[in-house]
């Protein structure tokens, strides 16, 4: 039992003076409220160059001629590049992996070559002493065009009057996965109620406040390529400029500063930033480039184009007895590299129902190309998607059934107390709390009170409606996302602690800062683990030349797996200075613990050392220490998931919303959320995750749609026109949690950085087809505008 | 998103503006508050050989009252419009109207002159001199001329402005205490151009309603004055208009485009919803 008791004092959640589950503020927050933040463009270096891109005018063209005679003798041009010969200096790729069976796409290059696929590709590279410049010169390039026919709706991609983009591709068929669980047929033949519906998942793109950028620079006497990019994946970018640059991967240095957000934009490759790092290389002088805001629009990728077709079969007695959906979606011309654009649609086809109990469950999943900006993964990656159509379904048996949505809910959720257990499709649940967090929910939206409010203001003409989704999310992934697949993307985290002569413990680790925190989490584990002060604490991010090797920042897994590497290196690296304080003090380590900056003694924490004094004498007088002793105060510790291939989480969003049905405008009076992420780090950053993550969902759910006409041109390429939710547009979001703690790690944390936006369409929508069900109406198309609020209950026509 | 090189001058005179102007003709552009012009420039949109900066003309700012009426600087800014007491006492639909122009960052450099100069169909301050049958006042080096609102915006982004004139003042005739003021947009987001607005100007004495001025905007190329309308209220006592006729008259007098956020007959629809938040407004108002 002493064992167990000495376990339970070592344990991380158990320690004493414990920054875990505390709101510490971030150590990067001064600086960057200050405004002395350094993002990539604050960048500039000794003969600095800037780039800009030629880009095409059409959604799908074949690039005849290029004449550049006037463009090169512009003022300030440095080097003008066509595809042909970047080429030659910047490889081609292809977006597949293996594990997505029999997903093709066609070479991609940094420039395009022959023809251009959508509407701001890249074309010509023009380097110049400063951007204008290079602006100036683009105005002078000549490029005879001839234009093809464009693939632009997904639903005609496939027809066989429709242009296949890719000629060696045969079609426009990227991919196709069907799955079929338990006995569909059955289960909807004999059902009381089958309820069949399409919803459309609207495209829209991840708005970073700060562009993509990169600086890129190579110096030819180290033969080495320093790379400064907003990134979230610094050793992926490594790898790939290394490959497709053919230089050797150690020759490559990714720096990432400050990130004015990422959101998935900023985890994959893109042409123009393979062409910045191959002019540099080329031009052996600094390069930058930053994306312009109407340059995002059009080359950030964009996600979750869905066209789905859906049917639920339900018993009278709100039994759901199958689902069966079939999910078109429409990529642009490419699969994006290296992450493959079949993910998102993957996560549809895995996840869709995944929360309740049925298993019977069809699904048709076809990804298509056309020519509009490629699309992959955005964050919540198919979460908002799959969330909108199994909840929109659960709806639409509830209404059928005369169901309250909660109860249908309860009735079909995994109940709480039978896990472990898998989804239909076979992934494994380790442990979610649906119906813990649906009570909570009910508890706080007071949700009894609000059906009261509801049918009073129908008596008085007002429309209000309760929207209620539950969701599960993937996070923490390991190998089996995408390593397996073949790609170069680690899973793995690692984070080394360093004491140094004072004290002070320096981390640095290969999971990154975005804005969303990141660094304070790890502060967080790092103090705990080792029982210092967090003001004692430096975290280092972002340098593939100074950081372990890892992942970086995406699918919600930087604290989860950045926490818990640091967690084992702060244990590993406390064994180390109680050991060398045992020989220091004649002490026994196992009488020994740190609290407060000090070596104490266990029993009482009384001060034995100070950190301070073992790092003089380690560093300064290790004279003093026996000869056959070496002391240790660095500590590298690697963590990845293992015995599951994500850490699911769960939780439920709830929001109550008053429809005006002269105007079709949507008015929030509540938004709740209950989220179980594990163990909660930083409450502060997990509650902002959520909230962000909300409005980002609530974006794509009422606001925000990438709009291209027939011809493939994008319309609304401005912060005017694509519409961002603003600060009015913002209800104030509660959110509640849950903690289960997944037992794969000693810290227990899941990640928290999707939740938000995976349930908040299906909520919103909800919400908005209960208000409208006494008017017959329902919307099932996003965004979900007032247009076509109006045209649902037929206002207008 | 750089703009093409521009020359740029900035004279601290009217008369040195003017100059400038009859110089450059066409191959100029007036930098008022900028903040249409700047984006415009930046995206290439527009590649002026001189850009004219008018903000260090002081002659150009400042609001003044004469017996009758207001007389508004061309550079006077949205902010301090939105802040004057006087605006806020003489002519209290301009008041009303400032919290709708986007948000406060670009109310504190924006210009009423540059935003009927623009003529931004979807823009709030043009139909509001319509409503109020305001004046647009334009200066070249040769003369000074006063156009009514109505006759200034032709069509779309198309002014009577020419190119040797700035606009140098508005003048707003002052209307008595029984004049009703009402303005209203939908928009997506709080701050954006309207999907469809409603500028609203009338008297309304012993509840009856004379001298109705309904001016639509964000529906056509211009803000769209609607006389079927302004009719059917004129002698109308206000709590015996019947909506629907009055909305068919609205019906009547709009031919609305559809732009990227609204079809053509959702405009239409908040048209109608808009007039009859108006009469709602004025009942309200007593």
């Amino acid at each position: 039992m002493a064992n167990l008791k000495e376990m339970m004092q070592d344990h991380i959640l158990d320690r004493p003076n414990s920054y875990i589950g505390k709101s510490v503020p971030r150590p990067n927050a001064k600086r960057l409220l200050a405004g002395r933040g350094t993002f990539t463009d604050d960048i500039n270096l000794p003969r600095q160059s800037h780039v800009a891109f030629l880009r095409s005018p059409y959604a799908h063209a074949e690039i005849v001629k290029i004449d550049v005679t006037s463009a090169e003798a512009s003022p300030g041009v440095i080097k003008i590049m066509t595809g042909q010969e970047m080429a030659k200096i910047c490889t081609p790729w292809v977006g597949v992996l293996s594990h997505l069976e029999g997903i093709k796409s066609a070479p991609q290059h940094a420039l395009a070559i022959g023809k251009a696929c959508w509407q701001g590709e890249p074309v010509v590279a023009v380097v110049a002493k400063t951007r204008s410049q290079a602006e100036d010169a683009i105005d002078l390039i000549q490029v005879e065009w001839n234009e093809l026919d464009v693939v632009v709706d997904m639903e005609r991609a496939l027809d066989s009057d429709i242009p296949v983009i890719h000629d060696e591709l045969g079609d426009n068929l990227t991919w196709q996965r069907n799955v079929d669980c338990g006995d569909v047929d059955a289960a909807f033949k004999n059902a009381d109620h089958v309820i069949e519906e399409t919803y459309i998942s609207n495209r829209h793109t991840g708005v970073c406040l700060e562009t993509r950028v990169i600086v890129a620079d190579y110096n030819p006497g180290e033969e080495q390529l320093t790379v400064y990019l907003s990134t979230q994946c610094p050793h992926m970018m490594q790898n790939l400029f290394a490959k497709h640059l053919g230089l050797e991967e150690h020759k490559v240095r990714i720096i990432c500063k400050d990130v004015g957000g990422s959101f998935g934009v900023k985890v994959h490759s893109y042409p123009d930033e393979y062409a910045t790092a191959a002019l540099a290389y080329c031009l052996k002088r600094p390069v930058k480039f930053t994306a312009d805001r109407l340059e995002s629009f059009t080359s950030d990728i964009h996600a979750r184009d869905h066209r789905i077709n859906t049917k639920i079969a339900v018993s009278n007695e709100g039994e759901i007895q199958a689902f069966e959906i079939d999910d078109l979606t429409g990529i642009g011309p490419y699969s994006v590299y290296p992450r493959t654009s079949g993910i998102e649609v993957n996560q549809v086809v895995n996840l869709t129902g995944g929360q309740y109990k049925n298993r019977n469950y069809r699904a048709q999943a076809r990804v298509v190309l056309q020519n509009k900006s490629p699309m992959c993964q955005y964050r919540a990656v198919g979460h908002p998607v799959l969330t909108l159509i199994t909840e929109g379904m659960v709806d639409d048996a509830a209404r059928r059934i005369g169901m309250d949505p909660l109860e249908i809910r309860r009735k079909n959720l995994i109940p709480d107390d039978s896990y472990p257990c898998t989804a239909p499709t076979g992934l494994p649940f380790e442990k979610l709390s649906h119906h813990a967090c649906l009570e909570k929910l009910a508890k706080m939206l007071d949700y009894d009170a609000l059906q009261k409010d509801k049918r009073e203001a129908r008596e008085n003409g007002i429309y209000r409606g309760i929207g209620v989704a539950t969701f599960i999310e993937v996070t923490n992934p390991g190998a089996t996302f995408y390593g397996i697949g073949g790609a170069a993307i680690s899973a793995q985290d690692g984070a080394t602690l360093r004491l140094d002569a004072k004290g002070n413990l320096i981390v640095e680790i290969s999971v990154t800062e975005q804005g969303q925190g990141a660094e304070a989490v790890v502060a967080q584990c790092a103090a705990t683990a080792m029982g210092i002060s967090l003001d004692k604490v430096r975290v280092i991010t972002g340098d593939t030349d100074v950081t372990p090797y890892g992942g970086g920042t995406w699918a919600s897994r930087a604290a989860a797996i950045g926490g818990e590497a640091t967690v084992q290196a702060g244990k590993a690296l406390k064994k180390n200075i109680i050991e060398v304080a045992g020989i220091m003090l004649q002490a026994d380590p196992a009488t020994l613990d740190i609290y407060n900056n000090n070596v104490v003694d266990k029993s009482n924490n009384t001060e034995r050392i100070s950190l301070e004094e073992v790092g003089r004498i380690c560093y300064y007088r290790p004279d003093t220490l026996p000869k056959d002793y070496q002391s240790e105060l660095v500590v590298t510790r690697h963590y990845v998931p293992k015995q599951f291939p994500f850490a699911f989480t769960n939780g439920v969003q709830g929001c109550y919303v008053e429809v005006d049905t002269n105007t079709g405008f949507v008015k929030f009076k509540k938004y709740v959320v209950v989220e179980d992420c594990g163990t909660v780090i930083n409450p502060q950053l997990v509650d902002e995750q959520i909230r962000g993550g909300v409005i980002q969902g609530l974006g794509g759910a009422l606001y925000e749609e990438c709009l291209y006409n027939s011809e493939g041109q994008f319309l609304n390429g401005t912060m005017a026109d694509y519409l961002v939710p603003m600060a009015v547009e913002m209800p104030d979001i509660e959110v509640g949690h849950v903690e289960t703690p997944t037992l794969e790690s000693e810290l227990g944390a899941k990640g928290a950085g999707e939740a938000g936006t995976g349930g908040a369409p299906a909520v919103i929508m909800n919400a908005i087809n209960d208000a409208l069900s006494p008017l017959g109406g329902k919307v099932t198309r996003q965004p979900f505008t007032p247009e076509r609020i109006l045209m649902a209950i037929g206002k207008i026509t | 998103m750089k703009p093409a090189a521009f020359n740029y001058k900035k004279p601290s005179t009217l008369t040195g503006v003017l100059e400038l102007l009859r110089e450059s003709g066409e191959d100029s552009n007036i930098l008022a508050g900028g903040q249409s012009l700047m984006p415009t420039l930046n995206m290439r949109l527009s590649a002026p050989s001189l850009l004219i900066d008018i903000n260090g003309v002081d002659e150009l700012f400042g609001i003044s009252v004469t017996d009758n009426t207001v007389r508004i600087g061309s550079m006077t800014r949205h902010a301090e419009l939105e802040k004057s007491s006087v605006i806020s006492e003489h002519i209290p639909l301009i008041n009303a109207a400032m919290p709708y122009i986007a948000h406060p960052a670009i109310r504190n450099r924006g210009t009423i002159g540059g935003s009927l100069a623009l003529a931004d169909p979807a823009a709030e301050l043009p139909a509001c001199l319509c409503a109020l049958r305001g004046f647009v006042e334009m200066t070249s080096t040769s003369a000074t001329r006063k156009v009514e609102a109505k006759d200034f915006f032709r069509a779309l982004y198309e002014t009577d402005l020419k190119a040797n004139e700035i606009i140098t003042a508005i003048e707003i005739p002052r209307y008595d205490q029984n004049y009703f003021s009402f303005i209203d947009e939908l928009s997506r987001r709080h701050g954006d151009y309207a999907m469809c607005g409603l500028a609203f100007h009338a008297k309304i004495e012993e509840k009856i309603i004379s001298d109705a001025q309904i001016v639509f905007f964000a529906v056509e190329a211009k803000p769209i004055i609607a006389v079927t309308a302004m009719r059917e209220l004129e002698g109308a006592k206000i709590s015996d208009v019947s909506l629907e006729v009055l909305q068919g008259a609205v019906g009547n007098d709009l031919d609305p485009f559809g732009d990227l956020h609204a079809s053509a007959t959702l405009k239409l629809h908040y048209a109608k919803e808009l007039i009859k938040r108006a009469i709602t407004s004025g009942i309200t108002s007593g």
